[in-house]
Parts: structure tokens; C-alpha cells; sequence
């Protein structure tokens, strides 16, 4: 039976109530009165001398490297293993889902201990252990996109057809499934990124001196610096992440598609889809 | 169709953690003629899960075996009951008791909240900007704990704050009170702040999940708001609520680096304990201690599960 795409939210006869305002807000208020103070309490010079602190080149460079050798193994490690699951193996996917939610559950704090413990010390004398162990902190965020964009697919038809074209399996990874991903993989990996532009608690255990374990030590000299940094790499996800959605949702109209949020690629309604 | 499938949720999203307890029974076990093409074809089909499954095992797995392991180590490496005896004594269980209070309230109170809030947001028109800023506001703020989150704080509710002047003008200063930003009551105030967004961002799913049709059914059928929400909206956003609660659950008790900044390392709680440990902070000789109260915590997260799983059971025989 197709599934039959239904206008939402346009039914509505009522108009919206009073208290959907009051907890919005509410909601505002205490959202927005930190980043006032906070930029109160920095002041518009410190915004300038954030860069030319010492260190802060180094620090954010090293949070910029793992960043990206975080993401590379988590697209190659987590795209193939999903299309492989989705494909072959559909049964298994509760399991995925199961596992991939793990890290959130494990708090850091503990896995870093059994990390340490286990880790080879050529593995342990460099800061690329921490990227190792962002993978495993990114999969439930990274999992959840990519499984949102494959559902979205009809990834059966598609690798049939490719493959009925006489593509191999690679060149269908890579010239049929990822190209209509794109939309979620760039979410995987501005997620991927936020994390680990953000992860203090294993950095700051390992003994590195990633971008927010320096905003911390550095606040002991200067707290108004600290505070805008702390604000600036707020505005900038933030600005990344709009950017995102609303050029994903574009692109998702122009073929027919829902709008786009982070973890859920509103389906576009295929005859016979699942 | 299978519209119920839909409604409870949105596989794949946060709201189901119970997929850990019945993902194992959904497994494909070996072939049940057990020939040796057989097992042959089963081991290739299972050979696209390797790397990831080794990837997993060594960056997860064998980590928490480690922890689990050590925590019943002595110092020689023989047999002792001595780490988890300590964990579970004196500052240490103070830690773990002031974790569940901190997590259950952070758990609750933003699992309430976000709920209403995500509903504001879902009830909005689709497309409209409100919508498109609160979401991508929600997945900044869920991001944001740590140190940049504590600085904000102590600039807004520190002792000379900004809303702590705002307080203090209108004759209510939090500090002779009883309040402070360092302490328990502050770490709460503070997570708040993630976790709220949190819960937005992973009980939104399930809301979609809520289709307009069922609610026209329901009004054309005679049905009142309340009956809506007590016999449609309710049973079917159950599940996902108490599964994001657990979530937030989960977050709030391992939160770490907000609270280390906030407080720099004073406050009781047992993932502060943990990283002091790690930090060296502590008397050479009780590392293994660190690892029971590891262990510990997982242990807590395991009950909160069990607790979950049960619950569930619970409410949909109530609400059947």
C-alpha cells in the first residue's frame, strides 16, 4: 500500500492559546539572559583579544585537527556499516540503534578511566587517541542522521537499479547513495563537529589542551577573554547549524521533500516505501 | 497502515532506548540448518559489521571491562572487595547521593518543560521561522554543556552576576538566601540550560509521530480535549517521554565539565570524584577505588533501565 503523504498541521481550527505563548516565553527569558549577561560582562573589546591570547592558535588548531580526523573515521566507519545494515541486514538494526545509543549512556568520566587503562602507550603519548575515542562519543549523533537519510532514501530500488547498470558495490556507495545523503552526512558531521569543538571532560582528563580545556585554563588570567570565547564558539555552531537546515530544507523542497531538521530528514513519500 | 508503528515512534530516534533490551532477541542467529555452506554464507553476511563491531569492542567494550575489572583489583592485582566497599562509603556515598538527587531533578523538571515547549514549537505552523530557530536552537544549547556554559552562568548568576544585580535591585537577593551558583541548587539552575533543549530535540519525533487525523477522529467521534490526551495523544507519547526522561537521566549523571568549571572540582558528585582520580589529586594507591565508583555509576544507569522497562510495562497496562 503506498503511504499517503498528509498535509500536517493545516487542519487547525483553533487559534493558538495563551499558555503556548507564556512557556515560549519563559522559555525565551531564560535562554536569552545568560548571552546578555555574558556579553555584558565581556564587553565588546574582548571579542578582539580572544585571538591574540597565548595559546590560542595552538589549542584551537589541535581542536580543529581532531575535529577533522573525527569526522573521516566516522563517515568511513558509520555510512558503509549503515547502507550495509539497511541492505542486507535489516533485522539488525534495533541492534545498531541499541549499541549506537550506548555512549550517551556511559558517562565519559568512566570510559576515559578504562581507555587510559587499556590503551598501548604509543597510542596514549599522542593526542590522537582523543579522536579514537570521539568516534565512539559521535555515533549515536552520527548514526541517527545518516539512519534518518537512508530512511528517507528507497535505498533498495536505487542499489538495484545501480547495480542492474552494472555498477559495483564501491561505485554504488559512492556515485548513488552518498550524493543523496548529502543533506544528512553534513548534519552528521556539524554534529560530529560541535562535539568535538565542545568535549572538555576526556581533553581536559588525557591532559590536553584542546580549545575549551584552554578557555578554562585561561580564565584564570583573564575571565572577560574566557567568557567571550565561550560566547563566540556559541554564535558560531549556531550559525553553522541554521545555515544547515535552512539550505538542506531548500534542497529538499526543490525534490519534493519535508523540511529538514537535525536528526529527523522529514521522508519523502514513496509508493511502497517499507 | 501500520500508523501505530509510526506513532510510537519514530525508530532510530532518542526516545527509545528500549531497543537495547529487545535488539538482541531481534538478532538473525545462526542459519537453523547448521551445514557448512550454511554457517559459510551466514559469517559473509555478518562480514559487513566487522569494523564496526571492532571499532566497538575496542573503543567501548573492552574500556568498560577494564573499569569493571579493576574495580575489583587490589593494588598487587589479586582478588579485593575493598574498592567497591570504599565507593560505597563515607564521601563517596554521599557523591552517589547527591548524583541521583542532582540527576532525578534534572531529569524531571526539564522532561516537563521540554515537553511544553516542544508541543509550542509543534503546534506552530510548519516552515515558520520560530520553528526553524527553535530547533536549531535546541541542537546548539543540547551541545553546549562545559565550560563555556558555566562562564555564562557566573556572568549571569555569580555572586555579581547580571540577573543577580536584576535580583538584588528588586529587594530578593539569591545569596542571602541560601542560594549559591556553586553549589548543588547552581549545577541544577545551570543544566537546566542543556538539558531542556535536550529534551526538545529528542521528543520532537515522537510528536510528529502525533497525526493531526487522529485528533479530527477523535473530535468528530465527540471526544474533549482531555479525552484526546487521555486516550489517543497520552498512550502513544508515553513510551517516548519516559524514554527521553531516562535520557536526560543518563546525561545529567554523567556530566562532567560543567560542573568542574562551575565549581572547580568542589562539588560532591561522583563524576567529579572520578576525574580527581585521574587528575592525581588523590593518594597514590586508590586509583582502583576510582574505577568501583565507575562501575558504580553504570550500575545506577543499569537500574534506571531495568526501572524504565518496567515502568513502561506499567503504563500500558493502565492506560490500555
Amino acid at each position: 500500500m503506498a503511504a499517503i503523504a498528509r498535509p500536517r498541521g493545516s487542519g487547525r481550527r483553533e487559534s493558538p492559546p495563551i499558555w503556548r505563548w507564556v512557556i515560549l516565553v519563559l522559555a525565551g527569558v531564560y535562554f536569552l539572559i545568560p548571552l546578555i549577561a555574558a556579553f555584558r560582562f565581556s564587553g565588546i573589546k574582548a571579542f578582539g583579544s580572544v585571538v591574540s591570547q597565548s595559546g590560542f592558535t595552538a589549542a584551537l588548531g589541535l581542536s580543529a585537527r581532531l575535529a577533522v580526523i573525527t569526522t573521516v573515521i566516522t563517515i568511513v566507519l558509520m555510512l558503509p556499516t549503515a547502507v550495509y545494515v539497511h541492505l542486507r541486514l535489516p533485522r539488525l538494526r534495533r541492534l545498531l540503534e541499541g549499541i549506537t545509543i550506548l555512549p550517551i549512556v556511559i558517562p565519559p568520566v568512566v570510559l576515559i578511566v578504562g581507555v587510559l587503562q587499556i590503551a598501548p602507550g604509543f597510542v596514549k603519548s599522542t593526542p590522537y587517541l582523543l579522536a579514537l575515542e570521539y568516534v565512539v562519543l559521535a555515533m549515536p549523533f552520527a548514526y541517527r542522521s545518516i539512519d534518518a537519510g537512508l530512511r528517507a532514501l528507497d535505498l533498495k530500488t536505487i542499489t538495484e537499479a545501480a547495480s542492474s547498470l552494472g555498477a559495483s558495490w564501491t561505485s554504488t556507495l559512492l556515485r548513488v547513495i552518498l550524493p543523496n545523503l548529502s543533506t544528512a552526512l553534513l548534519s552528521a558531521t556539524v554534529l560530529t563537529v560541535a562535539l568535538v569543538l565542545g568535549e572538555f571532560t576526556m581533553a581536559s582528563l588525557d591532559l590536553y589542551q584542546t580549545f575549551p580545556v584552554w578557555i578554562y585554563v585561561n580564565s584564570q588570567s583573564s575571565g572577560q577573554v574566557s567568557v567571550a570565547a565561550s560566547l563566540l564558539s556559541l554564535i558560531v555552531t549556531w550559525l553553522v547549524l541554521m545555515a544547515i537546515t535552512v539550505i538542506g530544507t531548500q534542497r529538499s523542497r526543490k525534490r519534493g521533500g519535508g523540511s529538514v531538521t537535525l536528526f529527523t530528514v522529514a521522508r519523502t513519500e514513496t509508493a511502497g516505501g517499507e | 497502515m501500520d500508523q501505530t508503528v509510526a506513532a510510537s515512534g519514530a525508530p532510530g530516534s532518542f526516545a527509545d532506548p528500549g531497543a537495547l533490551g529487545s535488539g538482541a532477541a531481534a538478532a538473525p542467529g545462526p542459519p537453523a540448518k547448521l551445514t557448512v555452506p550454511g554457517v559459510l554464507r551466514w559469517l559473509r553476511r555478518m562480514a559487513g559489521i566487522v569494523p564496526f563491531g571492532a571499532y566497538v569492542t575496542l573503543g567501548l567494550l573492552l574500556p568498560m571491562v577494564a573499569v569493571a575489572v579493576g574495580a575489583f583489583q587490589s593494588n598487587s592485582g589479586g582478588f579485593t572487595l575493598g574498592n567497591v566497599r570504599a565507593a560505597t562509603h563515607g564521601v563517596y556515598l554521599h557523591g552517589f547521593e547527591q548524583t541521583i538527587i542532582l540527576s532525578v531533578i534534572t531529569s524531571i523538571l526539564p522532561g516537563i518543560f521540554g515537553l511544553l515547549i516542544a508541543y509550542s514549537i509543534f503546534t506552530a505552523k510548519r516552515g515558520t521561522i520560530l520553528r526553524q530557530v527553535a530547533v536549531t536552537a535546541s541542537g546548539v544549547f543540547a551541545n553546549f554543556g562545559g565550560v563555556p556554559l558555566a562562564f555564562l552562568f557566573i556572568a549571569t548568576l555569580g555572586s555579581s552576576g547580571l540577573a543577580t544585580q536584576w535580583l538584588t535591585d528588586l529587594g530578593f537577593n539569591p545569596y542571602n538566601h541560601g542560594f549559591s551558583l556553586y553549589s548543588l541548587a547552581g549545577v541544577i539552575v545551570v543544566y537546566m540550560y542543556f538539558q531542556i533543549p535536550l529534551m526538545v530535540l529528542v521528543i520532537l519525533p515522537a510528536l510528529e509521530g502525533l497525526r493531526p487525523a487522529w485528533r479530527e477522529a477523535a473530535q468528530n467521534l465527540g471526544a474533549r480535549t482531555w479525552d484526546y490526551w487521555r486516550f489517543v495523544g497520552g498512550p502513544v507519547l508515553l513510551p517516548s517521554f519516559l524514554g527521553c526522561v531516562l535520557l536526560l537521566f543518563g546525561s545529567g549523571l554523567s556530566a562532567y565539565a560543567t560542573a568542574e568549571a562551575l565549581t572547580t572540582g568542589t562539588i560532591p558528585i561522583t563524576a567529579i570524584q572520578i576525574g580527581s582520580f585521574l587528575n592525581g589529586n588523590v593518594i597514590a594507591g586508590q586509583e582502583n577505588i576510582g574505577k568501583a565508583l565507575g562501575l558504580g555509576m553504570v550500575v545506577i544507569i543499569a537500574v534506571a533501565m531495568v526501572l524504565y522497562v518496567a515502568l513502561q510495562r506499567r503504563s500500558a497496562k493502565w492506560l490500555r
